[in-house]
């Protein structure tokens, strides 16, 4: 069919032939999969912080099975032992054990994280989709507001909101995720418009396909990359957040146990038994920290600039 | 007419995860103080390579300079450290580049005297006031108009051109023996190219400055350069003066570029298919896969070096330089 | 005139410059000031000038991207330039475009084959899922690419093939008209002359295919085109046959154009004056008077700063805007 695409020349044999010369010296195929997992494990540290994360899903999903002992069952015989071969954590106040408390409470921190995460992404995504798309008023009216919400201090707005929605998961949950999701805003309406500008959209416009095909077949599918790696970083910051309200009493109420409202119990013992409180502040360092690192790693290994390399 | 620059056997390889890409491939040219040469070739030919790896400007890792010489004065190029004095005292003093690309290559947060008057009090003995006489004296030169005023504006209160004018001002302002010019003109427009054009050719002329032309535009090198090498996947394959090149080109390779390029009044041959892979490249002649003139022999043969034909002009093409055993 | 595929009449394109809180608009860009031309059936109009010339803005007005400020664009007997989105389905079927960068034009979610078959999805002009494969494979073969490839994404195309995949894609919806924006400017040589022989091919096999041709690359457009149009800040300058143009220039604009442009021939280049023009391409956004040219023109007189030259035909078709022609 194309002309330019076969010679003719003399082959190997001597004799005159027509060749077809290979257009399609292709670079070779390019596994993405396999090249996402190779960047993103490429730094060590990331790769111990996703096996750091899996762990702590692991535990949350078999608590029942992990942790040694009910996490709510008193035992007024040993209260607030030291660590030994029985507690490993030792015991708290009313004699629960703490380990198994870290280990419930993991099921609060990722429960409440994930939920806010997902709810908070799928707000903001929506509403920065039609802020990006749109130009003039639409936009710069939801821009500013959203921009008059990240400037309330996220502490005092989530202290507002589960006053009004009231304790408990649900209000924690709606608290921080009113919070989150104009970050989300932001990310996607700036994504949106720079994704706007490449020529593919604007020869989709050429082509007469309707707004909606745009936005959600060549818009947001270019925009993923980032909203995932947006979403594992809030994970960090949305357990955090669960920590912090709990720790001041408008979380997640006893006797549930949450890490926060835990620090908070051993708060009064620092002096005594340090342990009732670090336990499950390091435990919420090393989830946020380690979301944040896969998250980190996460951006290296969806950076666009690397589909279709090796390197 | 003296030798400037004398490279034998440049060999630049980067390492990749496919494999080792040899983006240069053992070539030798020579650059005559006070001649135009020009370097032509597609994207990934190893043009602009070369150029960087003679001035030790190849990122390091993943790029290696693995075998050549590179003899400017006395001194092997390729010998000396990166970073090293000597290096550095070549780097902008006797030998300067121009890059495609000005608004990155000079520097947004300084005044256009203060980034010229550096490389001035950098290499030459000089005080500052004399730095910017001559620096003005310069932008005289490179038709920069208001040279005085224009003297302390930042790269950004310039056009695409003036600044472009203010590179060749720069490279110029040492009074080097070598400029290379890596596409500089590439991003400009047909009519200040050629205003940027004729300024650094009457420059390079009247200074008796040798310059290195790396181009993909036959157009150019047709109109200024006195000799070119021919480059293709790492490798030139012809070498010549410019007439001699065009009057009759003897690599296939050439023959197809000089055809590919529309001319007034006439037809364009496509060349098929596209360059080689740079990796585990066999052997044989590069072109070989869309080569209309290929013989039995260049499928069994290993390619062979440049060879002189006559005058000055050499190609690597076996069946042209009389190398074949069964020319037809 | 009933062949002509469209006819561009005064098209005028400002764009508001805005400014302050509440984007008052302060001064306007024209990058169009009254254009004017026709394109025939199975006919290529070259478009040549330099950035900022506003010959990309035509392409863009002409496929409705933009919205003209005034003028008329009337597309195969109807007038398109103030319709409204709804009312322009039938043209964004019968007239495609072919952007320069051959590396944002593609969606790198999609494969190829999904790439080239959005306009007959968005069309609905296949009913099933095999019949989508054999146009896409048709299309494939038709822009030299192979079939095989069709399950492969953009990123591991080359630049010419990209650019062959943008073809394709163009001519899915078997347009009558296809606006090519600089198609080879981001191409290597021997990759330029593929996709020029590609598209004059494609103009041969299928009959009516019109193109305009967008470029600043003088020869290209001089090789691809039947017409060649020169355009200087917002204005056509010149415009004629392709060969009436190269051998008889008459702006001087033109001539200064073609003067720049080496030749890749040493013994053309050898006897050839070099005329360089002086000066910088003037901002749109103030316009000097009378002949926008006239500020750098090497034959300026008086009349030129005040009075602006009108498109006159001087024979055989042959239009120049010069008061001195």
């Amino acid at each position: 069919m194309n002309d330019t695409s076969s010679i003719m020349a003399v082959d190997v044999d001597g004799q005159l032939r027509e060749f077809r010369v290979l257009d399609e010296e292709l670079l070779p195929p390019v596994n993405e999969f396999k090249r996402f997992w190779r960047v993103f494990f490429k730094r060590k540290v990331v790769l111990i912080c996703f096996v750091v994360v899996l762990l702590f899903v692991f535990a949350a999903f078999f608590a029942k099975w992990v942790a040694p002992y009910d996490p709510n069952e008193a035992d007024y015989y040993s209260v607030m032992t030291q660590p030994s071969s029985t507690h490993l954590l030792g015991t708290d106040t009313l004699g629960r054990d703490l380990l198994s408390r870290i280990i419930y409470g993991t099921q609060i921190a990722l429960e409440v994280g994930l939920i806010t995460v997902i709810i908070s992404a799928a707000i903001g995504t929506v509403i920065g989709l039609v802020a990006g798309y749109a130009t003039g008023a639409v936009q710069a009216i939801i821009m500013r507001i959203t921009d008059a919400i990240m400037a309330i201090p996220s502490l005092i707005l989530q202290l507002l909101i589960s006053q009004v929605v009231g304790h408990g998961t649900f209000g924690v949950v709606v608290a921080i995720s009113l919070t989150l999701f104009p970050g989300y805003i932001r990310l996607i309406c700036g994504q949106v418009q720079s994704v706007k500008q490449n020529d593919y959209v604007q020869a989709e416009r050429c082509m007469g396909a309707s707004r909606s095909r745009i936005m959600f077949k060549h818009i947001l599918p270019n925009c993923v990359s980032p909203l995932i790696v947006q979403m594992t970083m809030m994970m960090g910051v949305a357990i955090l957040s669960e920590a912090s309200l709990s720790f001041l009493g408008l979380g997640i109420t006893p006797p549930t146990p949450a890490w926060g409202s835990m620090c908070y119990d051993g708060y009064q013992y620092l002096m005594t038994n340090p342990l009732l409180s670090i336990a499950p502040g390091l435990a919420i360092m090393l989830l946020v920290l380690s979301f944040n690192m896969v998250g980190d790693g996460l951006r290296d290994a969806l950076d666009p600039r690397l589909r279709g390399s090796l390197n | 007419m003296s030798r400037l620059l004398t490279v034998e056997g440049l060999t630049t390889e980067f390492k990749t995860e496919r494999g080792i890409v040899r983006a240069v491939n053992n070539i030798s040219y020579t650059v005559d103080s006070g001649e135009i040469v020009g370097v032509v070739g597609e994207s990934g030919c190893g043009k602009s390579v070369s150029q960087m790896s003679i001035m030790g400007l190849i990122p390091s890792p993943p790029g290696k300079v693995v075998a050549g010489t590179a003899i400017f004065g006395n001194t092997d190029l390729l010998k000396l450290k990166k970073e090293s004095k000597e290096m550095c005292e070549i780097r902008g003093n006797r030998i300067s580049m121009i890059f495609q690309e000005p608004m990155t290559s000079l520097n947004p947060a300084l005044t256009v005297n203060k980034q010229m008057s550096e490389m001035l009090l950098e290499h030459k003995s000089i005080s500052k006031k004399e730095a910017r006489e001559r620096v003005i004296d310069m932008l005289r030169q490179v038709g920069i108009p208001d040279p005085e005023s224009r003297a302390d504006d930042y790269p950004h209160q310039m056009s695409g051109g003036m600044r472009q004018r203010v590179m060749v001002g720069m490279a110029m302002i040492c009074d080097p023996a070598l400029i290379i010019a890596d596409e500089a003109t590439t991003a400009l427009d047909a009519t200040i190219q050629a205003q940027l054009l004729e300024m650094m050719n009457n420059l390079v002329r009247e200074h008796h400055t040798a310059m290195v032309m790396v181009t993909h535009n036959l157009g150019i090198v047709a109109r200024y350069a006195d000799r070119i090498n021919v480059m293709y996947a790492g490798s030139i394959i012809e070498s010549g003066t410019v007439k001699e090149i065009w009057a009759n080109p003897l690599h296939p390779y050439t023959e197809s570029l000089i055809h590919c390029v529309p001319q007034l009044g006439q037809k364009v041959e496509a060349i098929p298919g596209m360059p080689p892979s740079l990796i585990n490249r066999p052997p044989t002649c590069p072109f070989l896969p869309r080569c209309k003139y290929r013989q039995k022999c260049c499928f069994e043969d290993p390619v062979q070096e440049l060879t002189l034909v006559e005058g000055t002009h050499s190609t690597m093409c076996a069946l042209r330089s009389g190398g074949a055993k069964n020319e037809q | 005139m009933s062949n002509n595929i469209i006819e561009v009449r005064d098209l005028k394109m400002y764009f508001p410059v805005l400014r302050g809180l509440l984007k008052r608009k302060v001064a306007d860009v024209k990058a169009l000031d009254g254009i004017s031309f026709d394109i025939k059936e199975g006919e290529t109009l070259g478009l040549v000038g330099e950035s900022g010339c506003g010959k990309t803005t035509v392409g863009r007005n002409l496929i409705r991207l933009y919205k003209p400020t005034d003028g008329s664009i009337v597309f195969k007997g109807k007038e398109i330039a103030k319709a409204k989105e709804k009312d322009l389905g039938w043209v964004r079927r019968e007239m495609a475009m072919v952007f320069q960068d051959p590396y944002s034009s593609l969606n790198p979610r999609l494969n190829s084959a999904e790439i080239v078959g959005e306009p007959l999805k968005i069309h609905n002009l296949v009913s099933s899922k095999k019949e989508f494969n054999e146009r896409v494979e048709e299309l494939f073969v038709m822009s030299g690419l192979s079939p095989d490839m069709m399950d492969r994404y953009p990123h591991e195309y080359s630049g010419g093939q990209r650019q062959r995949l943008s073809i394709a894609r163009a001519l899915a919806g078997d347009p009558s008209l296809i606006i090519c924006d600089e198609p080879i400017s981001a191409l290597d040589v021997s990759m330029q002359a593929q996709i020029l022989n590609l598209l004059q091919k494609l103009q041969e096999k299928r009959e009516g295919l019109s193109y305009l041709f967008i470029s600043h690359d003088l020869l290209a457009v001089q090789y691809i085109s039947k017409r060649v149009a020169v355009m200087y800040l917002g204005h056509i300058v010149e415009m004629a046959d392709s060969e009436e143009l190269y051998s008889h220039t008459l702006h001087p604009y033109s001539q200064a154009l073609l003067s720049a442009q080496p030749l890749p021939d040493p013994f053309i280049e050898e006897n050839r004056e070099v005329v360089v023009m002086q000066g910088e391409l003037p901002t749109p956004l103030n316009p000097p008077s009378g002949c926008t040219f006239h500020t750098r023109c090497p034959m300026a007189q008086k009349i030129c700063s005040e009075k602006a030259p009108e498109l006159k035909d001087v024979g055989c078709g042959h239009c120049v805007a010069c008061h001195l022609v």
